[in-house]
């Protein structure tokens, strides 16, 4: 183990190491020569443009794009315009920035999602260079047009155009540039050769980086760190300035005795170390220049390309990939020779462990006797996470674990969250799949991320298996990764609708969160709408289902899908879109299927639009309705003719319904108008409109007893009725001899107690007297009693040796009725016997 | 019957929350439309506003001018125009109109149309077609759903639920349930279990168990531990029967608005009518409402005498106890004595109508109905009261009264009941029938079991999914009463030969002078007793089905026996009556329980059929 030091080099106080992460498994005709390359950061895809210059028509460029292990993704011929510069997004997109100023973006397959123009007069001026950047806002664009003005666009997904304003005596391209963001500003920092310049919004300002004597010369390549935090400027006699990019402080400036100006030069910077590196590379020499003077040199023997992370530089050749970093300090500590941190020890002791050597426990002694070996846990678990080398990872792993065993109050978690995150990045290190992520950027980039990226990729079933795992709740986890499998399925050309939706439903089945609607919106998408169909009778919410259905055009289906999700207002949405897509006879058949939208539909027309309604009825040969809306509807008609004919036909619709009760009635009610009508226009009775009743009530009221009469016979109104109303009218009018008459025209129909009730309530006893002797004698008593005749009453109620009608007369009488009193009780104690 | 009452009923959880919710979002509405602003209220919303913000408050949140929704042209000089209304589209037009009109003016105002509970697609359809939806026009939900009226009492205030849901069998405001339930839910819940009966219950349960699973519940501890929901047209029989109990005999005869009743002249013996609340803040109402009316009488007189007394302690007191009694007791002797008059007043009016010899004998006919003894009397008695014209109502509700507990009249009877009432009252009166067939509520005793026409239609079109509800759909609309055989399973009617104490009432029957146990109610009590529908298997296929008992999903608050347990909501979805209350109430009392009633709006028999005439379109 004592080599794992072997390739660390030391600069200032810190060690840098090369770590080989990749052999390439892809193999380059001509390496990377001639080649425009874009490799994203965090371990993302790599893109290769083959001789972007070319331009005849007959050999096109090649286009292909690449895993971080080399790992061919896509490859296809280069038909469009000459290639300026290729980028990609932070969501891995591929960005081509073409020379006419327009940005075509592909995915991570080689397949066109779509394009955006940097602005009109770019078509003219042409792009002479262009660089893809990331911000907080997400990816951006900057380019420089052949009239020397900047265009900057800070987010591709929400494009706005900048253009730059114009930067003093430059005369096409600037010697060299970048894009910085600082406070929330986009930025562009330009060399004219001399000058020094920042551009924004609105002005460009001249600076001169403070301690960058003018015997440095001009500046000829510049960088900025992953963060934005740092810059690095190289001049024309060899020297390196770096400070922060604000320009207002300087941290160091070192002679590199090497006046070319070097291809690339990347920050390399671990977070939170104090020593930040440039990595400089030409030709044959790879570089890191530290804070001081000394500097590390790597030669190099084929064409490389440096890709910068946040905690490392990733170099790139055609054979392999190294990635150069700053060695952690805990790994320092632990593997430096002759370190005696208490990770260190404890590394130590766990191998004489290993070796059953009694010297594990001198080491374990000693950590204890510093009551450090929480440290030293700590320590290895976080040596492991920062060690590619799976090896290494388990020796500490295994070491701290068995430190642990001697600790009381040792927390766990941190050394099984590690494990667990460990096992993860190894896996997805494997060449196959190609992401190498440091445990430092895998913690920036977070898991979800992480699962993103590899759904984005097409890992599926290695995303799921991350998922469970690390036990994300279903939402966020497998059924996020379920919906992209189950929507990147729906568009595999070579399966059955059949096919898919089993293997869709099989693996999906009702995972939480994961909506069928979606999916099926998907299939649609690609022109599969069987597929469609057939999937959203997956979907448990039938609210989910109406809009794509409606979508697709499968309105009835949509219609009892709406229908079962039981929300009104989706039915309502249906019911409205079905109005207007299809005829009328189509449109009522099919609210005849679905009662609950046509009963909605119903209530909407009766409001809005009756004649619709009538429609409807007719369309359903629904009769009785159809009646029911003729009678209403002449209520609403002043005319009497209209009246009667809207009458008629509801008659006609009630016959046809085969209801002759409401046939008859409504005739009935044509008869009555009409009697109305006439007697109105005869005698000016002010009759119309009023029911049988009231119009028998009138009439009496006004003494057409011989109209009143025709009435009773020709509707066959009950006697019953007739009398209590002739009744009640006499004995309003007090024509009491009239009344006395007709008592006597034949046997009251309602008996004699009436007469009795009737007069009273006129307080006419004496015409009220004339009537009890008649009344039945079960009603005697009191008929007497509401004659206020106590005698004749207890006479009845004795006679008829009733009890209660006995006591009923007894609580009437007042105490001064001795006679009557006692007569009543001699005869309840004999009617008791 | 105080005094029959458990002592360990648990506390009632505190709706005012549901009230100051309602109007921090009103507020929060109105201040959406900055500056002075004119408001229009829907007539049926004036009270149900006032419970939640006085006018002051409106004032506050710059409302110039309040106006009653009219349907007519509006006359308004504020440049800003804010309806308050229910999603109704006769509403809506008439606000189109408004519109329309200022912009055929050349009037250029903002309007901000606030739809309560919730806005229906149909509003918004309206408003697109008249073209008048736009930056000048905008709409907003005020998701008012609840209103307090009492300490147990909850209204959503949708008399229109009825009609809509069972008559047109529009299920719009099966969600607006769902999300009344929702909101008790999340502000009350979680409840652990769920009981419920009828089409619409279930759909409602449905709704809101979707709403639940959109939404997060917080975890916190639950103050409603039970829920029974409850369709109107699953008991028919008690909203139609006169109502004795004192709250309900109110309603009957003086219509309780929003939980507030104007007095005439006739019973606040001045020159003036009085409104009064009607709540339990109300001491002497509070020990009253639920009393038989035959004791309100006794009752009062006793606590007059005990007024009296109080008063009578004045005498011999020296200054300084008088000085005490002023400041302490007078003030509350003062309102009591105010209270006490009004309801003596009230009561005097209820006798003078209530017990006639008419009254008494329609009481007979009804219980005779309940009974199933001497039919023929009835029948005889309800073609007088057609006859006689007593009331277009009364006489429409003996007639479904007699219908339903006869299971349908005979043809015979049939007609010559229903031409008599159309030569009383007009032949329109052919809708409402109508309407009454297709609620069940008046039909014809069917000769056999043949299926009627409208059943083989629907039988062609089972086929598909929608088959079941489909047959479920018409089997309610052709539905059977099987009043007389629910009756016996449940014993609904006691024996009629034991006397029955009105004052010391042995169940829930008192309410109905102790001729009949409220169906609705008996079913609560079951449930209740059972823990769900076992053993009650019959008597849901009598109901029709549609029960469900559901064990909510918070697993350690259900076992354990905390207060929240005994206290049950009721939701009544059509409305409920202040009897059903009572009854309610008195189970509460009995059982240990304390019974929460959310109804869709406080019904009697009037306001049901008044619902079903159908001549006013």
């Amino acid at each position: 183990m004592s080599f794992i030091t072997a390739n660390w080099n030391p600069l200032g106080e810190a060690f840098y190491r090369k770590t080989e992460l990749y052999e390439m498994s892809w193999s380059l005709r001509d390496g990377l020569r001639d080649s425009l390359v874009a490799a994203a950061p965090y371990g993302g895809p790599i893109a290769l443009l083959r001789e972007p210059h070319r331009r005849s028509p007959s050999s096109r460029p090649q286009l292909e794009i690449y895993s971080a292990s080399g790992v061919s993704i896509a490859s296809f011929p280069w038909k469009s315009g000459p290639v300026v510069q290729v980028g990609w997004t932070v969501s891995d997109e591929l960005l081509l920035v073409q020379e006419d100023g327009s940005v075509l973006i592909y995915d991570v397959f080689g397949t066109f999602k779509r394009h955006f123009s940097m602005g009109q007069e770019v078509v003219q001026s042409q792009v002479l260079e262009a660089q893809v950047f990331h911000s907080p806002y997400g990816t951006g664009v900057a380019i420089v047009t052949g009239s020397s003005r900047f265009t900057l666009a800070t987010n591709i997904d929400d494009l706005k155009l900048r253009r730059l304003p114009e930067v003093p005596g430059l005369q096409g391209k600037p010697v060299c540039w970048l894009v910085l963001t600082q406070d929330r500003q986009t930025k562009v920092l330009l060399s004219t050769g001399p000058d020094l310049y920042i551009l924004d919004n609105t002005s460009c300002t001249a600076v001169s980086p403070p301690g960058l004597g003018p015997q440095s010369g001009s500046i000829i390549h510049m960088s900025v760190s992953f963060s934005y935090k740092y810059l690095a400027l190289f001049t024309e006699t060899g020297h390196l300035w770096t400070g922060p990019s604000h320009l207002q402080d300087k941290l160091n400036e070192v002679d590199t005795k090497n006046t070319k100006p070097p291809q690339q030069m990347v920050w390399c910077r671990r977070p939170k170390s104090q020593q930040p590196s440039v990595v400089l590379l030409w030709d044959k020499l790879l570089m890191v220049v530290g804070v001081r003077q000394d500097n590390i040199q790597f030669p190099i023997e084929e064409p490389c390309v440096l890709v910068g992370e946040l905690d490392g530089v990733r170099i790139l050749s055609s054979s392999q990939q190294e990635l150069l970093q700053e060695v952690p300090l805990v790994c320092q500590e632990i593997f430096k020779i002759a370190s005696m941190a208490p990770g260190a020890l404890l590394l130590e002791a766990h191998r004489e462990y290993q070796k059953s050597s009694q010297k594990a426990d001198e080491y374990l002694r000693e950590i204890k006797e510093q009551s450090m070996l929480g440290e030293a846990v700590r320590q290895c678990v976080e040596a492991a996470g920062h060690e590619y080398d799976s090896i290494t990872q388990k020796d500490l792993l295994r070491a701290a674990s068995f430190g642990k065993c001697f600790l009381t109050d040792f927390v766990p978690d941190p050394f099984v969250l590690t494990c667990r995150e460990l096992r993860v990045l190894n896996s997805v290190r494997e060449s196959s799949v190609g992401l190498p992520l440091t445990h430092t950027q895998f913690k920036q980039m977070t898991l979800q991320v992480l699962i993103d990226r590899l759904v984005y990729r097409q890992f599926y079933p290695l995303a799921i298996e991350i998922c469970r795992y690390l036990k994300i709740p279903d939402y966020q986890g497998v059924s996020r990764v379920l919906k992209h499998w189950a929507s990147c399925k729906v568009q595999q050309k070579d399966l059955t609708d059949e096919a898919i939706a089993r293997a869709v439903c099989v693996k999906v089945g009702d995972s939480p969160g994961v909506s069928y609607s979606h999916i099926a919106a998907k299939a649609y998408e690609c022109g599969r709408t069987e597929l469609a169909i057939k999937l959203l009778d997956f979907e448990a919410r039938s609210g989910e289902q109406v809009p794509l259905l409606l979508k697709m055009k499968r309105s009835q289906l949509a219609l009892s899908k709406a229908v079962e999700s039981g929300d009104t207002d989706l039915v309502y949405t249906v019911v409205t879109y079905l109005k207007n897509e299809m005829n009328r006879g189509d449109f009522f058949m099919t609210l005849r299927n679905q009662p609950v939208a046509l009963s909605l539909y119903r209530q909407f027309c009766k409001l809005q639009e009756q004649e619709t309604l009538k429609d409807l009825y007719n369309q359903d040969d629904d009769h009785q309705e159809l009646a029911n809306y003729q009678v209403t509807a002449s209520y609403r008609e002043k005319r009497l003719d209209s009246r009667l004919s809207l009458l008629q036909s509801a008659v006609d619709e009630y016959n046809k319904a085969k209801n002759e009760f409401s046939a008859k009635a409504t005739e009935d009610e044509m008869r009555l108008l009409r009697f109305q009508r006439k007697l109105d226009d005869e005698k000016g009775a002010g009759l119309l409109g009023l029911s049988l009743q009231a119009t028998m009530e009138a009439l009496l009221a006004l003494g057409l007893h011989k109209q009143a009469e025709q009435l009773y016979r020709d509707f066959r109104v009950p006697d019953k009725r007739y009398w209590w109303l002739k009744l009640k009218s006499l004995a309003e009018k007090e024509e009491w001899e009239e009344l006395e008459k007709f008592s006597k025209s034949k046997k009251s129909p309602i008996g004699y107690l009436a007469f009795v009730d009737v007069c009273m309530k006129s307080n006419n006893r004496f015409e009220a007297k004339k009537y009890v002797s008649k009344v039945m004698p079960e009603q005697r008593v009191r008929a007497h009693l509401a004659v206020s005749d106590l005698e004749g009453a207890a006479d009845a109620a004795i006679e008829r040796k009733n009890e209660s009608e006995m006591a009923l007369v007894l609580s009437r009488s007042s105490a001064s009725d001795r006679l009557l009193i006692d007569r009543l009780n001699r005869a309840a104690t004999v009617a008791k016997k | 019957m105080a005094h029959s009452a458990r002592r360990d009923c648990p506390e009632l959880p505190d709706f005012s929350l549901l009230k100051r919710l309602a109007r921090d979002q009103l507020i929060y509405l109105l201040e959406q439309l900055p500056g002075k602003k004119d408001l229009f209220i829907e007539p049926d919303l004036m009270s149900p506003l006032d419970r939640i913000a006085n006018v002051s408050t409106l004032k506050q949140h710059e409302v110039d001018k309040l106006y009653k929704v009219e349907y007519k042209p509006v006359i308004s000089t504020s440049d800003q125009l804010c309806f308050l209304i229910r999603p109704r589209i006769q509403t809506v037009k008439w606000i189109c109109d408004v519109a329309n009109a200022d912009k055929a003016a050349g009037k250029f105002r903002r309007y901000k149309i606030i739809f309560t509970p919730q806005k229906f697609y149909s509003c918004d359809a309206v408003l697109e077609e008249q073209g008048i939806i736009g930056e000048y026009v905008t709409t907003d939900e005020w998701s008012f759903y609840l209103l307090p009226l009492d300490d147990d009492i909850i209204s959503l205030e949708l008399p229109e639920f009825f009609r809509d849901n069972f008559l047109a069998g529009d299920q719009r405001w099966v969600r607006t349930a769902g999300s009344a339930l929702h909101l008790l839910h999340s502000l009350y819940g979680p409840f652990s279990k769920i009981y419920g009966i009828g089409r619409c219950s279930k759909m409602a349960y449905e709704s809101w168990r979707e709403q639940v699973a959109e939404g997060e519940q917080r975890a916190q501890k639950a103050e409603i531990g039970k829920v029974f929901l409850i369709d109107r047209d699953v008991d028919f029989v008690t909203p139609l029967c006169s109502q004795v109990v004192y709250e309900g005999l109110v309603d009957d005869i003086f219509r309780i608005k929003c939980g507030c009743v104007e007095f005439g002249p006739e019973v606040t013996s001045t020159d003036k009518s009085m409104k009064v609340m009607l709540n339990s803040q109300d001491k002497v109402f509070n020990e009253i409402r639920n009393e038989h009316f035959s004791n309100v009488f006794g009752f009062l007189s006793q606590k007059a005498r005990n007024l009296q007394t109080a008063y009578d302690k004045r005498r011999g007191m020296d200054i300084k106890q008088m000085k005490t009694f002023v400041s302490d007791e007078l003030k509350g002797l003062k309102q009591e004595h105010r209270l006490l008059s009004l309801h003596i007043g009230a009561s005097e009016s209820i006798m003078k109508k209530k017990t006639k010899q008419d009254f008494q004998e329609l009481l007979k006919t009804e219980h005779s109905l309940l009974e199933g003894f001497e039919i023929r009397e009835s029948i005889s008695f309800i073609e007088e009261h057609i006859n006689r014209q007593v009331s277009m109502i009364e006489s429409l509700r003996l007639l479904c009264l007699l219908s339903i507990t006869e299971n349908g009249l005979l043809p015979k009877d049939f007609r010559s009941l229903k031409t008599q009432y159309l030569q009383s009252y007009g032949v329109d009166h052919l809708l409402t029938f109508a309407n009454l067939r297709q609620l069940g509520l008046l039909v014809e005793q069917q000769p056999g079991e043949t299926m009627t026409v409208m059943e083989s239609k629907v039988g062609k079109l089972v086929n598909d999914k929608t088959g079941g509800k489909l047959t479920d759909a018409f089997s309610s609309l052709a539905r059977k009463s099987h009043f007389r055989a629910l009756s016996r399973k449940l014993n609904l009617v006691p024996k009629s030969d034991e006397e029955y104490d009105l004052r010391v009432p042995r169940d829930m029957a008192y309410i109905f002078s102790g001729a009949y146990v409220p169906l609705s109610c008996k079913l609560v009590e079951q449930v209740l007793d059972r823990d769900g529908w076992t053993g009650l298997e019959e008597v849901t296929k009598l109901l029709n089905g549609h029960e469900f008992a559901v064990t909510g999903n918070n697993g350690a608050d259900s076992k354990a026996k905390s207060d929240a347990q005994r206290i049950v909501l009721v939701m009544f979805l059509g409305g409920c009556t202040f009897s059903e209350i009572s009854a309610l109430r008195f189970l509460g009392r009995e059982r240990g329980f304390r019974f929460i009633v959310v109804t869709t709006a406080i019904t009697n028999s009037s306001r049901i059929l008044e619902s079903l005439l159908d001549n006013h379109v």
